[in-house]
Parts: structure tokens; C-alpha cells; sequence
């Protein structure tokens, strides 16, 4: 399971260029499923007909991270950008990027502090004012090795560390990718349909046809969160915390969970013995908004892994939660059928 | 009419918790209606046949009211909470709240702030007496929702309570439902859920019913108070007609039908543009193909807060020309 959370967290997927994203998963559930079908927004959705009932399971996760997009080439041959989905844009300064399908290597660059006029110093630093340096003299060079719309990654290993957790890119939602994968090993009584969908980070887009076209009476997302249990943070402002488990939503700015769905996830948990917590808080919004509204509605929940920062290049996460959240759904998809 | 806004805006229902409301709703009209459900958002459909020659009609009121989710239980027993619809800062400091179990609660803020620009709804909490996490635990969970507590009053023919943003919407629907004679049109009354989240009931419900016209009962703000912002509705100037919100620009056919009919009985009414804010019709008029639709507004002040006041006279005109619309031979 790790060796396969490092391949799908090393492959670059910024929302609309999940192509290598796709690939792995294409190749990891091919031999688990019954169809797989590629829509035309680029969702992957693994197809395993049920043994005895006709209702249809979505299981849900984003294949796109967060990432930038080459806007300009300067005439030095330094590259402009726009950041893709929500960065922090102060994290930026300094960090390697690889752009484009040959990977080019990249850093982020920034004007030095002592060039900053006190007004700069003051403000938070805008994507704007940085560039990305490819070690490139000229705009000719730059153009030989890469083109405007080109995609960049946070250049970023998995690491392990510590006691079981990893540091990594794109944890959001890759994890969820690897659960859905893991799902698929088991059979089931009802169709169930894995999603994976593309452009959750730029507005829920690729969720919105695939339940459009899937039309499922239950959906369950399964997604990286954030997690700020840390210091400087104030309790009531952690939302999750590490280690202690998947994180069940009750509501956040895109939907409202299904109250059964809940209360069986929560039921699946205590009986199985897997630790949780409930998500405190209601920011953030995903692939759920989509799919609970979609044609005359579904019932829907949504599941995370704790992530700490969230949206770099190196994201924090326990694998015990990991390993919790794939029990979980597991559990949840032996006993859906009641809901 | 009193009686029923009196009820229905005490019912505890906050977005994502329109059950109790549903039922409540469900007990005045079932004996008048020829099909009642709920769907799988929890959206309460009640459906009156036409006499098959009519438009399929769509009616919607929202059942939610906007409410504060609790986050976190603190050492001490206090609770912290996040938005669900609307709540502002202004308007709950040191107002009281009511769980759906019957804890109460006040809505108290960091008092070693300098100013009150500084207070926002994360250094707010919410006191119910409790005086540890163990006793705050014994009553109230993570995820469980308070709303403003209810308290009805009637003041010179005005009717002022929590929630009757859109609970009024609701009694309009239910007394039409009651007036209403025979009618060539099939209607569809829907009473939806999550609008103060972004009108998702009345999403998914269109798209099932598709219908060939909606209007929503909602309520709008005005602009009759001291020093308020320019706007030409006003609180007992009769029901109003909306032109436009942030989310909808009224259908013409339907706002034209909803103006003739009130000058051929007349009915007084008013015309509402509003700049702001949005209601189940935004979401209704863009379904599928599309939906002509209109709003049928309620006039209300202090919109999202404890006292939210109506008018009498506005309630009861507004039923007398939904009712004449609803009977109308619609020809679009």
C-alpha cells in the first residue's frame, strides 16, 4: 500500500493535467473491476457489477492537486505564473517546481529582502511578484524547454518519518485515490462505481458529470483534510488532529451529510473498532456538493485524512490514519446496502 | 393565520435539520392534498391536482433557518460554533439559543478584545451553563445545531418571532393550500431544505418535478426603517412581487400573471428589487431547460435575526393572490 501512495503522490496532477494520475489508477484497477470507463472531462471510473441488488454505490475521489500554470516567459527567460486551486502564495519563495511532460526543473524566486521596498516587506508576497527560474538566459532557451499553459508541480518526495506518518505533495487526494483503489479488492451486493474524478481543486467540475452520468443513490467521498493541530493554533481551531483517525463531516461549505449516512459511518467505526473524529468545523467544500445535488439528489457523507498543511509542497500525514480511513470504507461498504 | 406563523416559526429547524418542521407541516395540510412525500434531501412535496387542462405548477417555501453548528467543547464546558446560512456577529451578541434536545444557551464573545471590529464568529462561544467539557458533553455534541431562540410576539398587527425567514413563507403555502378551489393547474407545493445554504433543496426538487413554472415564497427586506438602505418595499405596503435578487431576474410571464392578477381582484402589492441575496427560485429557473419563474415576497425586517417582523395584512393579501394565481388559466 505505501509503495503505492509514493507513486500515486510522485506523479504531477494539477487540475486539468490529472493524465499521469490517471494512468496509474487505470493500470491498478483494470484487473479489479468488471468495465472501465473514462468520460470526457477525464474521470476514471472503475465499474464492478453488484452480486444481488440493482442500487448504485459512488465512491469518490479527486485525482487533482493543487499546482501552477506557466503564464509568461520574460525576456531573460524567466517564467511567470498563475497558481492552480488555493495556495498560500507566502509558502512559495524558494521552492523547486518541475514543469512540463520532460519535468523541467524549477525554483520559485522572489526579489531579496533587502531590494524590498517596507511596503513589500509588510505585505503578504502575491504568486504575481515571483517567477519561476529554470536556469535559462534568454526567452529563446526558456521556449526550447518549455511553452505558455506548460503545468508545474511542487518538486517533493514521499518521505516516512517519524512514528508511521509521511511528508508529501498532493496527500490531497491522492490518499482518497488509494482508498478507492483498496476498496475495490472486496465484492460487493450492489454496483458500486469508484470515481475518480479530475478538477475537484478548481470548483468540483469533474464530480459534476460523473454523477450526472452515474446517477448513484449513495455517494461517499473520501478526501485529504486539513489538520492544524498545531502550535499557535487554538483547540477550538484545529478542525482535525493527527492520529486519531478518519474524520467523519457533519457539514462543510458544500454539503450537509446524509444524517443516516453519519450515523452508520459512526456505527461502522464503534462496532469495528476504528478510531475517528468528528470534523470540527464546516470550512472547506468538496466533491460531495456535486454528486448530494445532482439530477433529484443522493444521499451522500464525506471521510478525510488529517493532512497538516495542506496545499504544499509538503503535506503531513499519520498512516495509521490512512490504514483507518481504507478499514472504514470498507466497513461502510459491507452494510450500505441497509441505508 | 396568526396561530399557524406562531407555530410553525416556534418548530426548531436549522439548515440540514428540517425534519421536525416537515412534520409539523405535513400535520396541517395532509387531509387537503392528494399525494404527500419526502425526498432523499428531505424536501416535503405535497401535490393538489388540477383538473388535468392546466400547468404544472411548482410552489416552494424554505423550511430552514439559519443556525450555529457547534465546533468544539472547551475544558470549561463552553462551545465553540461555526455559521450555518447567514448568522452575523451583530446580531447574536448575547442572544440566547435553543438546542433541538431543549438546551438553552447565550451567545457570549472574548471580552478582552479592544473593539468591537475585532469580534468575529470564531472568538464567539456559546455559554450553556455547563462547567466542564464532561457536563457540556452530557448535553450537546459536535455537529449539533442551535438556532436564535424563538420567541413570538404580535405588536399592532405585525407578527415578530425567529425564523419567520421563511417559516411566513411556509404558513402562506399552507393557508393557500387551504383557500385554494378548484384549479385547472397541478400543484406542486414543495417545502425545501437548505436554502440558506445555497437554495440546494429547491435544486434537486425542480429537476425531479419539472415543472412548467415555479414561484418561491420567500422573504425580502425593505427599506422603511431609519436610515436604512434605499429600497422601495416597505413593511404592510402588501405582498411583493420581485422583479430581481442577486440570484434570479423574474420571469416576465410570470411576473406579469402575478401583477394582473393582483390589479383584477384587487389585491394590494408591491414590487421588490433586491440587490442583494438570492432564493429558491435562482436555483428553480435554471434547472434543466429552464423554468420561468417568479417570487412571491414577504416583506420582513431585521431579516436574520431574533425578531424577524412581518405584517398581518401583507400575510393575508399574499395568500388571497397566491390563491387567484393559482387558479388562473395560464396560457405560456
Amino acid at each position: 500500500m505505501s509503495d503505492l501512495l509514493k507513486r500515486l503522490t510522485a506523479a504531477g496532477g494539477v487540475s486539468g493535467d490529472e493524465g499521469r494520475v490517471r494512468a496509474i489508477i487505470i493500470e491498478e484497477i483494470t484487473p479489479l473491476v468488471d468495465e472501465v470507463h473514462i468520460d470526457r472531462m477525464g474521470n476514471v471510473t472503475g465499474f464492478k457489477k453488484g452480486t444481488t441488488s440493482n442500487r448504485k454505490v459512488m465512491l469518490c475521489a479527486h485525482m487533482d492537486e493543487v499546482g501552477f500554470i506557466i503564464t509568461g516567459i520574460e525576456d531573460n527567460g524567466m517564467l511567470k505564473f498563475a497558481t492552480v486551486g488555493s495556495i498560500d502564495s507566502r509558502i512559495l519563495p524558494s521552492k523547486r517546481v518541475r514543469i512540463g511532460d520532460n519535468r523541467v526543473p524549477g525554483v520559485m524566486g522572489i526579489k531579496a529582502i533587502h531590494l524590498q521596498e517596507p511596503a513589500e516587506r509588510k505585505n503578504a508576497v502575491k504568486a504575481r511578484q515571483m517567477y519561476i527560474d529554470i536556469g535559462a538566459g534568454s526567452k529563446d532557451e526558456a521556449e526550447r524547454l518549455i511553452k505558455l499553459g506548460d503545468y508545474a508541480v511542487f518538486d517533493s518526495e514521499l518521505v516516512y518519518f517519524g512514528d508511521g506518518r509521511v511528508k508529501s505533495k498532493a496527500l490531497d487526494d491522492r490518499v482518497g485515490c488509494l482508498t478507492l483503489i483498496e476498496s475495490l479488492k472486496g465484492d460487493y451486493p450492489f454496483d458500486l462505481y469508484a470515481c475518480f474524478t479530475v478538477q475537484e481543486e478548481v470548483g468540483l467540475r469533474g464530480a459534476k458529470v460523473a454523477a450526472y452520468h452515474i446517477q448513484p443513490d449513495i455517494g461517499l467521498v473520501v478526501e485529504g483534510t486539513t489538520c492544524s493541530d498545531v502550535p499557535g493554533v487554538e483547540p477550538h481551531r484545529h478542525t482535525t488532529r493527527m492520529g486519531n483517525g478518519p474524520a467523519i463531516s457533519i457539514a462543510d461549505l458544500a454539503s450537509y451529510g446524509n444524517k443516516e449516512m453519519v450515523t452508520f459511518l459512526i456505527e461502522c467505526a464503534e462496532n469495528a473498532g476504528i478510531p475517528f473524529q468528528i470534523k470540527e468545523g464546516v470550512t472547506g467544500g468538496n466533491d460531495a456538493g456535486e454528486i448530494q445535488r445532482s439530477r433529484g439528489g443522493a444521499m451522500t457523507a464525506v471521510i478525510s485524512v488529517p493532512c497538516r498543511y495542506i496545499h504544499s509542497p509538503s503535506s503531513v500525514m499519520d498512516l495509521k490514519d490512512l490504514d483507518n480511513t481504507v478499514r472504514l470504507v470498507k466497513e461502510f461498504l459491507k452494510g450500505c446496502e441497509s441505508l | 393565520m396568526k396561530d399557524l406563523i406562531q407555530k410553525l416559526s416556534g418548530v426548531y429547524g436549522p439548515s440540514g435539520n428540517e425534519e421536525l418542521v416537515s412534520e409539523a407541516i405535513r400535520g396541517e395540510i395532509e387531509s387537503y392534498v392528494d399525494e404527500i412525500r419526502v425526498d432523499v434531501m428531505g424536501n416535503l412535496i405535497a401535490i393538489k391536482k388540477g383538473n388535468g387542462t392546466g400547468k404544472k405548477i411548482m410552489l416552494a417555501a424554505h423550511m430552514d433557518q439559519i443556525g450555529l453548528m457547534i465546533t468544539h467543547i472547551d475544558d470549561k464546558g463552553f462551545l465553540r460554533f461555526a455559521n450555518l446560512g447567514g448568522i452575523s456577529v451583530a446580531n447574536s451578541v448575547c442572544r440566547r439559543v435553543l438546542f433541538q434536545n431543549g438546551t438553552v444557551g447565550v451567545i457570549g464573545y472574548e471580552t478582552e478584545l479592544d473593539s468591537w471590529k475585532d469580534i468575529t464568529l470564531a472568538k464567539m462561544y456559546i455559554d450553556i451553563g455547563a462547567s466542564n467539557r464532561k457536563e457540556a458533553e452530557g448535553l450537546v455534541k459536535i455537529g449539533d445545531v442551535a438556532v436564535y431562540h424563538p420567541l413570538f410576539s404580535v405588536g399592532n398587527g405585525k407578527y415578530i418571532g425567529g425564523a419567520m425567514d421563511d417559516r411566513a413563507g411556509c404558513a402562506l403555502l399552507v393557508k393557500t393550500i387551504r383557500d385554494i378551489g378548484d384549479t385547472p393547474n397541478d400543484l406542486y407545493f414543495v417545502f425545501t431544505v437548505q436554502e440558506e445554504l445555497g437554495l440546494r433543496g429547491a435544486k434537486t426538487s425542480a429537476y425531479a418535478l419539472e415543472p412548467d413554472l415555479a414561484i418561491a415564497v420567500d422573504v425580502t427586506a425593505t427599506g422603511d426603517t431609519p436610515k436604512s438602505k434605499p429600497m422601495a418595499v416597505a413593511l404592510g405596503g402588501g405582498p411583493a412581487i420581485k422583479i430581481k435578487d442577486a440570484s434570479v431576474l423574474a420571469h416576465p410571464m410570470v411576473k406579469d400573471l402575478m401583477i394582473n392578477t393582483a390589479q383584477k381582484h384587487g389585491i394590494p402589492y408591491q414590487l421588490e428589487i433586491l440587490e442583494y441575496g438570492g432564493t429558491d427560485s435562482g436555483a428553480i429557473h435554471l434547472s434543466r431547460g429552464g423554468v420561468p419563474s417568479g417570487v412571491l415576497s414577504i416583506p420582513c425586517r431585521y431579516v436574520h435575526s431574533d425578531s424577524e417582523t412581518i405584517d398581518a395584512g401583507d400575510m393575508d393579501n399574499g395568500v388571497r393572490l397566491l390563491t387567484r394565481i393559482l387558479e388562473e388559466n395560464i396560457s405560456f
